[in-house]
């Protein structure tokens, strides 16, 4: 860990105004952030503690929908009753994250933005184009059972280790930012996180020193939820994959469906493609097997993580069928 | 250090049939007694190697090589010791140790750090006023290397194996002719099984604190196992005698075999302490504990068994190769309880080591019996599915009578009986075959194997003193690696001194106390243990002769001194105090019989059919090793053998890339040991049993028969959940996908 400035931010706007986004960051649990620095993965001249900002609460809006400011800890919010009522598969996968420990600690926000968990990324005497643009990738030809086999570049296959953020991008969450220059943003979660291409460094579409202050979520959906994930140790894994899945049947068919997946890509991964092979079916093994044949359609294995590909669509067809009962 | 007069000193070379833990009345010994040193545990007032308050202490940070193999060239200590709160760049290329020391070793381990054998040698140690400042500064560090070749990828590197020298096993074993009882015989397996490296992962990172004595001695605060070895070890590695340095190791967080020698901290310590004129204490960041330490070796086991049509074996092979570091002699002895658990005329048990620039591969909990016991076991249970016969009766048939190489008898031996128990209470009669079990999306099978890991008996001594106020204390350099050697040092003393548990205190891990073989290789109980009933029987003589009584009138309990029909408060006899060290030593014994602990285990699974995760669901173990002398702190220890056996199926493996040797898994986020999720309820029954062989207290070791078959027993259980053999461990959900059924 370098040395590094500290500064305890009183309102959003002030730790916007603190912050310079190139060598600054913003520190809420640390629970990421306070490893990567450790291992000089992370490098700030500054942090910025917005852990004490008042933005740790859960509401609900006129339209329904629920506000969640970027400090709930992720245990409050997988227990907070209107979460478990409206949005239990968000409940459901927070509850899959980490330990009871880590999910007290860590914040929506640094939840959203937390880093993969290559391993090369985490050792600095590696290649690694994310960590260092430009020095290569060890994880393609080397140990790479756990990463990416959608969306990968030949810079980068790292996958988003997030289970959270699959079921917000599931429920069309929206995330509300304030940047340095005073401006307001609505940023779908459709839109907030970036591929790789040839700058696997850039991760989302937020700006230097651009605060995550709120998610919203719109208001509950028709169908049943469920967040299914499968790892490698009953609890304390990151998903190789998981399913972030809302799904209504009425009449015999499937009149919505929402998919979204972890451990697949580099950020919680959607595909329209998927939903489409669905809705208007009545729910049959060719239905789901059309879905996740179009999960996999551009899937790509890189050896060791061949795996996630059939592993992929097994666990997407026994949601389906757990869903709704075909 | 035997002193005579107050020295009770035994060489087991006759059985010793008769124990004061028997005859003595306090009632302490084989009770459920908590740890006394518990209370000191979680209050956080246990002093580990770390934590001891140093005057004057400076913090040193490690640095470990970042290229597998290759020449130092330079370290360019200028760059950072101007950096705030630095105070020095201390290496020394020559005496640095560039491996772990082996358990029980008086010689150094390979010194020099000129020549990087693999990724994470340790080649210098920052020096600061803070931990922080001295981690900022060694990762900074500039270090310049050439790069050499390395081997790092064993399918590569398996053509350069060779026979190692014989080490607790030899390295080559035949009896017979396995080849040709293969050939005639009509029933047959021939099997390649294949293990991964694995770490440790104690809870307590490697840590000491250095200390030079104005007399140029040594203190050591160190977390060791055996710091009367350590050392030796540590003393001949600085050029010192023996004498000028002490290790102190009262509590440790955990060691599994991975603080059996000494580590690089230590050297490190001290050879900046000395740099720098003042303390140093380094502690190893945990990547540096998975890099930079100690590893059990990967295997492959090649296991071929030869059967009668009624299930008698006519033949074991066991062929092995092993890993290790270039010229490093240590072998993981997979064949070990191969050679004592099955009969079977013609034997073949071999182990052939790959060189390979990876971190020192060593002893780890059950070294041998963990990783061998699993192929063996796994073969067991194909085998018994090839002849259509009851695993367990299979098991039985082959039950040893006499040792099936050496001819001579068992000190005890109790696996048939293991095996039946089992059954009984596991509902073993209710396993369904294979794939035929359901449970939703589960499909669930039940698994056994066979548990032996060999007895050992250390030399090892104790000093017992009983004072006026009727209190004892016991000393000794043996070690509490969080077993319970406090606590059942305490009993045994207890028992035969007639005194509470409470008014006995416990002082461990010193070596200016009288020298034990410390805690490894599950000796720790018998041996020290049997240092403390000579001690006490000892001192019972003393008390008798106050009472003028025989030995055998002298009746001890709850403080008093009874016999000749007077009583008298202990404390009032014994003068200004009594003291007594006790010695055990090793005898004829150890030839006369083979010595073992035996088991059975048993599990049931629950492989999912859609994903291939499996789940163990429940887990029985039975045992016997001799007297329990707690069966609380027994059973904590088999608790935590099966949770290793756990791990050892389904979850752990060292991951190095095959390019470089990198351990890329170096944490316990990626390093997945058990987490209580992963498992259930775990039962553990002892077996009755006294073994008049081993040592006077009548016990055998049981740290490490917990896990020797625990990992067998639950792949057999994922064969008999969803007939799918995987034979690469461990059987991670990948490797069973492929043969689960198309959804
Ligand atoms: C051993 C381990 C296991 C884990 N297992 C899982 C798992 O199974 N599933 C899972 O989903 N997660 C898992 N996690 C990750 C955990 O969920 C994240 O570490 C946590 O959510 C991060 O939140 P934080 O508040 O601690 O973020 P921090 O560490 O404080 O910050 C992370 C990043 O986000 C930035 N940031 C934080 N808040 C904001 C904001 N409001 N606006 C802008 N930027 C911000 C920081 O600058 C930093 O770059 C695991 C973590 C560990 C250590
Ligand atoms: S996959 Fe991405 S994060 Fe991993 S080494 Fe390659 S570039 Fe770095």
């Amino acid at each position: 860990m370098k040395s590094f400035a500290y500064e305890r931010a009183e309102t959003p706007e002030a730790a916007v105004r603190d912050i310079d986004g190139a060598t600054a960051r913003f520190i809420a649990g640390g629970t990421n952030l306070l490893d990567l620095m450790k291992l000089q993965v992370e490098t700030p001249t500054k942090l910025v503690d917005i852990s004490r900002l008042d933005l740790a609460s859960i509401d609900r809006r006129d339209d329904g929908g629920l506000t969640i400011g970027a400090l709930v800890p992720n245990s409050d919010l997988a227990a907070d009753p209107q979460v478990i009522a409206g949005y239990e598969v968000l409940s459901r996968a927070l509850l899959a994250g980490a330990s009871g420990q880590l999910r007290n600690k860590a914040s929506t926000g640094g939840n959203l933005l937390q880093r993969t968990r290559c391993y090369y990324f985490y050792d600095t005497a590696s290649r690694c184009n994310k960590r260092s643009p430009g020095s290569g990738c060890d994880a393609i030809g080397g140990v790479n059972r756990i990463l990416a086999v959608l969306g990968t570049s030949p810079h980068c296959i790292a996958t988003h280790p997030s289970d959270m953020a699959v079921a917000m991008r599931a429920l069309d969450a929206t995330i509300l930012t304030l940047k340095p220059d005073g401006d307001r943003r609505r940023i779908s979660i459709h839109a907030l996180y970036r591929l790789p291409g040839d700058t696997p460094h850039i991760e989302t579409v937020l700006e230097p020193g651009e605060l995550i202050t709120h998610v919203e979520l719109p208001k509950p959906v028709a169908g049943r939820q469920v967040y299914r994930k499968v790892r490698d140790r009953a609890s304390y894994a990151f998903a190789l994959v998981s399913v972030a899945a809302i799904v209504a049947v009425e009449e015999g068919r499937i009149a919505s469906a929402s998919l979204a997946f972890g451990g697949l890509g580099p950020m919680p991964w959607r595909n329209a493609a998927v939903e489409a092979a669905l809705v208007g079916q009545a729910p049959s093994a060719d239905a789901f097997a059309a879905a996740a044949d179009a999960l996999v359609a551009d899937a790509r294995g890189y050896g060791a993580n061949d795996f996630k590909i059939p592993l992929a669509r097994r666990t997407l067809i026994a949601t389906l069928r757990d869903l709704t009962g075909a | 250090m035997f002193g005579f007069g107050t020295t009770n000193s035994l060489t087991m070379d006759k059985p010793h049939p008769e124990s004061l833990l028997d005859s003595a009345v306090q009632g302490s010994i084989g009770r459920p007694f908590d740890r006394i040193d518990g209370p000191s545990k979680v209050s956080g007032t246990a002093t580990y190697a770390a934590e001891y308050p140093v005057d004057n202490l400076a913090y040193g940070f490690l640095v470990g090589a970042r290229i597998g193999a290759g020449t130092l060239i330079s370290i360019d200590a200028d760059a950072v010791r101007s950096m705030p709160g630095v105070i020095d760049v201390v290496t020394d290329l020559d005496r640095f140790i560039r491996v772990a020391g082996q358990g029980g070793e008086t010689q150094p381990p390979t010194q020099g750090v000129r020549d990087i054998a693999f990724m994470g040698e340790i080649v210098a140690i920052v020096v600061a006023e803070s931990y922080e400042a001295a981690r900022d500064a060694a990762l900074r560090l500039p270090v310049t290397y050439e790069a050499g070749e390395g081997a790092y990828a064993f399918a590569a590197a398996r053509a350069k194996s060779y026979v190692p020298p014989d080490g607790v096993t030899p390295a080559h074993f035949n009896q017979g002719d396995v080849d040709a009882a293969m050939a005639e015989a009509p029933v047959t397996i021939d099997a390649t099984y294949v293990t991964p490296s694995q770490n440790s992962a104690a809870m307590e990172p490697h840590a000491s604190i250095a200390v030079w004595e104005d007399d140029g001695s040594l203190t050591l605060y160190g977390a060791y196992q055996m710091p009367s070895t350590d050392a030796s070890q540590l003393a001949k590695c600085l050029g010192l005698s023996a004498k000028k340095v002490r290790i102190v190791s009262r509590y440790i967080g955990g060691g599994f075999g991975s603080k059996l020698g000494i580590a690089p901290e230590s050297v490190a310590a001290a050879i900046a302490a000395k740099q720098i004129g003042r303390p140093v204490k380094a502690v190893m960041a945990r990547q540096q504990v998975f890099e930079a330490t100690v590893r059990r070796s990967n295997t492959e086991q090649r296991v071929r068994l030869a059967a009668t049509r009624d299930g008698k074996l006519t033949a074991i092979g066991q062929e092995s190769l092993v890993s290790n570091q270039p010229g490093e002699d240590f072998f993981e002895p997979v064949g070990i309880g191969t050679h004592m658990i099955y009969s079977g005329e013609n034997r073949l048990i071999t182990h052939d080591q790959v060189p390979l620039n990876l971190v020192l591969s060593g002893s780890m909990r059950a070294p041998g019996e963990a990783v061998g016991m699993i192929g063996l076991e796994c073969a067991m249970d194909e085998l018994a599915e090839r002849l259509g016969m009851d695993p367990i009766v299979l098991r039985k048939t082959n039950d040893a009578s006499v040792d099936p190489e050496k001819g001579v008898p068992f000190s005890s031996r109790s696996l048939s009986r293991a095996l039946d128990e089992g059954a009984r209470r596991f509902g073993w009669a209710r396993r369904a075959g294979p794939g035929e079990a359901r449970d939703g999306e589960w499909l669930i099978g039940m698994g056994v194997a066979s548990a032996v890991r060999g007895n050992m008996l250390m030399e090892s001594s104790a000093k017992v003193e009983l004072r006026p106020d009727g209190t004892a204390t016991i000393s000794s350099s043996m070690t509490d690696i969080g077993t319970g050697s406090y606590t059942i040092l305490a009993q045994i003393a207890s028992e035969i001194l007639g005194l509470p548990v409470d008014r006995i205190t416990v002082a461990l891990g010193d070596t200016n106390d009288p020298p034990a073989a410390g805690s490894g290789g599950s000796w720790g109980a018998g041996s020290a243990g049997s240092a403390v009933y000579l001690a006490c029987e000892m001192l019972r003589g003393k008390l008798a002769k106050a009472m003028r009584v025989e030995d055998s009138a002298l009746t001890l309990k709850d403080g008093m001194a009874i016999g000749n029909n007077r009583s008298s408060p202990i404390g009032e006899i014994v003068g200004d105090g009594l003291e007594a060290i006790g010695h055990i030593k090793p005898g004829k014994q150890e030839k006369a019989t083979t010595q073992a602990s035996f088991g059975a285990h048993f599990a049931e699974v629950g492989v999912n059919r859609v994903t291939g995760e499996v789940r163990v669901r429940r887990m029985l173990g039975v045992f016997a090793a001799g007297r329990v002398l707690n069966a609380k702190t027994a059973r904590s220890q088999c608790l935590g053998g099966m949770t290793f056996g756990i791990g050892a199926a389904l979850t752990e493996e060292l991951l190095h890339d095959p390019r470089n040797g990198k351990l890329v898994n170096r944490d316990l986020a990626e390093y997945h040991v058990p987490v209580n999720a992963d498992v259930p309820q775990l039962e553990v029954h002892f077996l009755s049993e006294r073994d008049v062989h081993a040592n006077p207290i009548h016990a055998k070791g049981i740290g490490e028969l917990g896990i020797s078959g625990a990992a067998a027993a639950i792949a057999n259980a994922i064969y008999n959940a969803c007939k799918v053999r995987v034979r690469s461990f461990p059987v991670t959900l990948d490797k069973l996908l492929p043969g689960l059924p198309d959804l």
